[in-house]
């Protein structure tokens, strides 16, 4: 009993007894190594055209190309190595993920917090606009902003963020609210320290174990939400593919049997949502103090 | 000698938790005659709830009674199914809780609560039930009972709920009811209205009562004896009158003391040193010697419960002097 | 019980307004559809004819306003691209997007809160962990990924469903239907299947952790105390008190699952809204993007208010409530 037992060391420790999160864990982990060292665990650059050969293109797995190398999970339409297009197109998911997910939990928290702190006309403001932004579905949100704003990581991200902050800013708010209305915050407000170090000390805190659950969920999300649009069409540019512009690619070959082209990029992509879920899953158990034992 | 209802002995429930084994109640063994009304007295987290869920069955996970036997009316309950268990809850053996808000469901109305309750032990007719429920609404002092039937809870008071959930508990008239603090959310008004109400329907229908608190004054006025919980055991027992005139046990003593009634007027309340132990760290011997200023070395072991005629205790050295024993 | 419904319409009204305006200003502040809508050599007489007549010369406000003035009318303007009525255009799509989500939502409803129950009673049971499992994979893996391999599996490899359409439909009341006939049956199963399992998920998550929580309560100690059987306390107890949060949730899904169908639509090629308006944004069809959004913003402010209606019936603190 008597571990060294910081908060960390002690959530670890619970993490730990569920297998099935720690595994879900390390294939994340995993994934991001593949993603960040894309370019050297790849037998091929699949973005250099000077690489790439129609020869190649559309070939089964196994398949001995003509770089000399054999195409693990077979090749594109654009003769592509699947297998390193894959690395790439996690990268590029990844990307998207994290940015969409930061910049929204940003944008989010800070507009919840706010929202609690100021009270009043401010307060009904926000909270009424993100009520009403909630109701309605994110993905029809990020379609119409990506149709408006046109191609490009800038413009996907910021749709992403436009469909997602909200999420944030309901969660931070209810935290936020929750402990804004005791009286040791009250007590804190009338201190000359002010108000800055209440949303540090003591709002911020507090909204933190909630906004990770969501941040977890959300970053899964955002990587969904980006494959749906891409394969819709109105994602990221061609030349870069992310999963789900490999996917959508493949996608009038699956007819004719050329199955692995969509089904390979398809199957990382599953394995990267599923793992970043069940992860927040487990999290989201540990921090709900109704379920605790 | 009066017919003995309950009978429970050596119950020991322990929770299963991640962070260790929490032994909630330790050996605990008490009896329980006809009509009879019997305090279970203790601070929060001293094993007194989980020792009337016990009787129940109904512990929840991860806990789970380990050993001891519950005899209600010759039925020994540990040894029953959980569907021989759930007849007899209710039927023999039924409780009352806390906070009367949380108990009722709020989107049933009263009667259809009250009909589920009767149906689950009994087949009558709609009208049969409606009028038991009327009765017994009428006896615990609710107005115009049948036209409240209809009624959801949220339209009562918090004493009103609590005399409704009373009158669900009573609905079979069980043997045993357990009622677990049942005043202490309510006005000190109603609190006493309802107190007089539940010992004139237990005499009325012979129901033993085993009442729940951590309020001395409360229990002593209503029960005829008394048990001391601390840390999961009963540290004392005996009849109230004897109990509180002479408490043996140095826990009892300082329960008393901190009564304001025990105190002058102006003088600051007299506490019991130090807290409630962790259940899941006890220390060794007897849990209460960290904060009793008799504890010697020999309480580094754990005081069995010694019977001294009507009365018994877990102490070594106890305060107080010996009762001449009555038989 | 009227002062309620009166002012909770007032609201929905509100909400309306609102929207109209958000969505007004999102689609037509951003993005030019004259490109679109005339060939890129034509004169700068012609562009500006057409600028004027669609309006597109005036400031914003005045814009909203005809389009707000016209609105009321019921009418959303034509397509730039079909040149008919848009409400026309719309109303032709919807009844087979309607079928879609409806079979998909109640079917999702109906399994996913029945497992969800289950999963939430007996949480420390195998079965209760593998429907959670497979809720993870639900919910995780992207719809239209679930789409690509019902396509692959069912009618490219195993033959036994069509890939896409709507196959024979019959009318009723002058509106093509897909459910009455086989053939329209066998293409609804695929789509339907691959926008309920969302929803199953999403159903399956929450009728879980409600159950789990009311299980906790004193309400349902003090209903087993009494000596009340399991089952009649998962039916009369816990299905009451569950139901409120599920009903809201199931009002929210089916405004959502309209959306989802977006994707479903697209890659089974049903001639739904979905697919129309995704061919819509493709060609920056404004009109029609406008009627769409203000149409899924009324269907979701009715049924929130229709929510609220059903609410006020079944919980009586909202009720009685409502009524003083």
């Amino acid at each position: 009993m008597n571990r060294q037992s910081t908060p960390f060391t002690r959530f670890w420790n619970e993490f730990r007894e569920n297998r099935i999160a720690v595994l879900a864990l390390s294939i994340v982990v995993l994934l991001a190594l593949l993603a960040l060292f894309a370019s050297f665990v790849s037998p091929q650059n699949p973005y250099d055209l000077a690489n790439l050969s129609l020869m190649d293109s559309r070939r089964p797995p196994g398949f001995v190309g003509t770089g000399g190398y054999t195409h693990w999970l077979g090749t594109d339409p654009q003769g592509r190595d699947l297998l390193s297009a894959i690395f790439y197109g996690l990268r590029i998911s990844i990307q998207i993920g994290l940015a969409a997910g930061f910049v929204s939990l940003s944008i989010g928290a800070a507009l919840g917090i706010l929202a609690a702190y100021i009270g009043g006309r401010v307060e009904n403001l926000i909270m009424r606009l993100v009520d009403l932004q909630l109701s309605f579905p994110a993905i029809l949100l990020a379609l119409v902003i990506v149709a408006l704003l046109g191609q490009g990581k800038v413009q996907l991200i910021s749709a992403l963020v436009a469909a997602q902050y909200a999420y944030f800013a309901r969660t931070a708010y209810g935290a936020a609210k929750a402990e804004r209305g005791k009286d040791y915050i009250e007590a804190a407000v009338a201190t000359p320290l002010g108000s800055r170090l209440v949303i540090l000390k003591h709002l911020l805190p507090n909204c933190t174990p909630p906004l990770i659950v969501v941040a977890t969920v959300q970053i899964a999300n955002s990587i969904s939400l980006e494959a749906t649009l891409s394969f819709l069409g109105l994602g990221l540019p061609v030349t870069e593919p992310s999963l789900g512009m490999l996917i959508s690619n493949g996608f009038p070959y699956m007819m004719s049997g050329r199955y692995w082209i969509s089904v390979y990029p398809g199957v990382a992509l599953i394995i990267l949502i599923v793992a970043i879920n069940i992860v927040g899953d487990q999290v989201r158990d540990q921090f709900n103090p109704r379920l605790r034992r | 000698m009066t017919e003995t209802v309950l009978s429970v002995k050596n119950l020991t429930t322990h929770f299963f938790t991640r962070s260790g084994v929490v032994k909630a109640v330790d050996n605990v063994s008490f009896d329980l005659a006809k009509g009879e009304i019997m305090g279970l007295v203790g601070e929060s987290g001293s094993g007194k709830t989980v020792t009337g869920f016990s009787l129940l069955g109904l512990v929840d996970e991860p806990g789970r009674i380990v050993s001891g036997s519950i005899t209600l009316k010759d039925k020994a309950l540990t040894s029953l199914s959980n569907a021989e268990l759930r007849r007899w809850r209710g039927r023999e053996i039924s409780m009352i809780f806390q906070d009367p808000i949380a108990t009722l469901n709020p989107v049933l109305t009263i009667g259809r609560q009250m009909r589920l309750a009767i149906a689950a032990h009994e087949r009558t007719s709609a009208r049969a039930a409606e009028d038991r429920a009327t009765d017994l609404l009428s006896k615990v002092g609710i107005p115009s009972a049948r036209a409240r039937l209809d009624a959801y809870p949220h339209e009562f008071s918090g004493g009103m709920r609590q005399r409704v959930a009373i009158a669900i508990a009573l609905l079979h008239r069980p043997s045993v009811i357990i009622a677990d603090e049942p005043t202490t959310a309510l006005d000190v008004s109603i609190q006493a209205q309802i107190l007089q109400q539940m010992r004139v329907l237990a005499a009325e229908t012979g129901t033993a009562m085993i009442w729940i608190s951590h309020d001395l004054a409360v229990v002593s006025s209503l029960a005829s004896k008394l048990a001391v919980m601390y840390a999961g055991r009963i540290v004392e027992q005996g009849p109230t009158a004897t109990l509180l005139r002479n408490p043996r046990h140095p826990y009892t003593a300082g329960l008393m003391n901190s009564l304001p009634a025990m105190t002058k007027p102006g003088t600051p309340l007299k506490q019991i040193p130090g807290t409630t132990p962790s259940l899941l760290s006890l220390p060794p011997g007897c849990p209460f010697a960290p904060r009793c200023q008799r504890a010697t070395a020999q309480c580094q072991h754990d005081p069995e419960l010694t019977i001294h005629g009507d009365r018994g205790w877990r102490c070594f050295d106890p305060v107080g002097h010996m009762d001449e024993v009555s038989s | 019980m009227l002062g309620f419904i009166i002012q909770r319409f007032l609201q929905a009204i509100g909400v309306m307004a609102v929207m109209s305006l958000i969505v007004f200003c999102g689609v037509y502040a951003i993005g030019n559809p004259i490109d679109i809508v005339i060939p890129p050599e034509a004169t700068q007489d012609l562009r500006d004819e057409v600028i004027r007549r669609l309006g597109l010369d005036r400031p914003l406000y005045e814009q909203y306003f005809i389009f707000l003035v016209n609105l009321l009318k019921g009418d959303l303007g034509r397509s730039f691209v079909y040149n008919i009525p848009v409400l026309e255009l719309i109303g032709g799509r919807l009844p087979a997007t309607l079928e879609l989500v409806l079979i998909s939502v109640v079917s999702a409803s109906v399994i996913g809160v029945s497992l969800g129950i289950y999963a939430g009673y007996r949480p420390e049971s195998w079965t209760a962990k593998t429907i959670m499992a497979a809720s993870v994979l639900g919910f995780s893996v992207p719809s239209f990924w679930v789409g690509l391999i019902l396509i692959l599996t069912f009618a490219v490899n195993l033959g036994w469903l069509p890939a896409g359409g709507r196959g024979a439909t019959i009318d009723i009341w002058g509106v093509a239907w897909s459910f009455p006939t086989l053939d329209g049956l066998s293409h609804i199963i695929l789509p339907a299947i691959n926008l309920a399992l969302f929803k199953l998920a999403m159903m399956i998550r929450l009728a879980r952790a409600g159950t789990r929580e009311i299980m906790l309560t004193d309400t349902i100690k003090f209903a087993r105390a009494a000596g009340l059987s399991e089952i009649t306390i998962l039916r009369q107890h816990l299905l009451k008190l569950i139901s409120i949060p599920i009903i809201t949730v199931f009002g929210l899904e089916l405004g959502s699952t309209l959306a989802f169908a977006v994707v479903t639509e697209t890659i089974f090629s049903w001639p739904g809204v979905g697919k129309l308006i995704i061919d819509s944004i493709a060609v920056l069809d404004r009109p029609v993007m406008v009627a769409y959004l203000i149409l899924v913003a009324f269907l979701f402010v009715t049924i929130n208010f229709v929510i609220d209606l059903i609410f006020a019936l079944i919980d009586p603190r909202v009720r009685r409530g409502a009524a003083s």
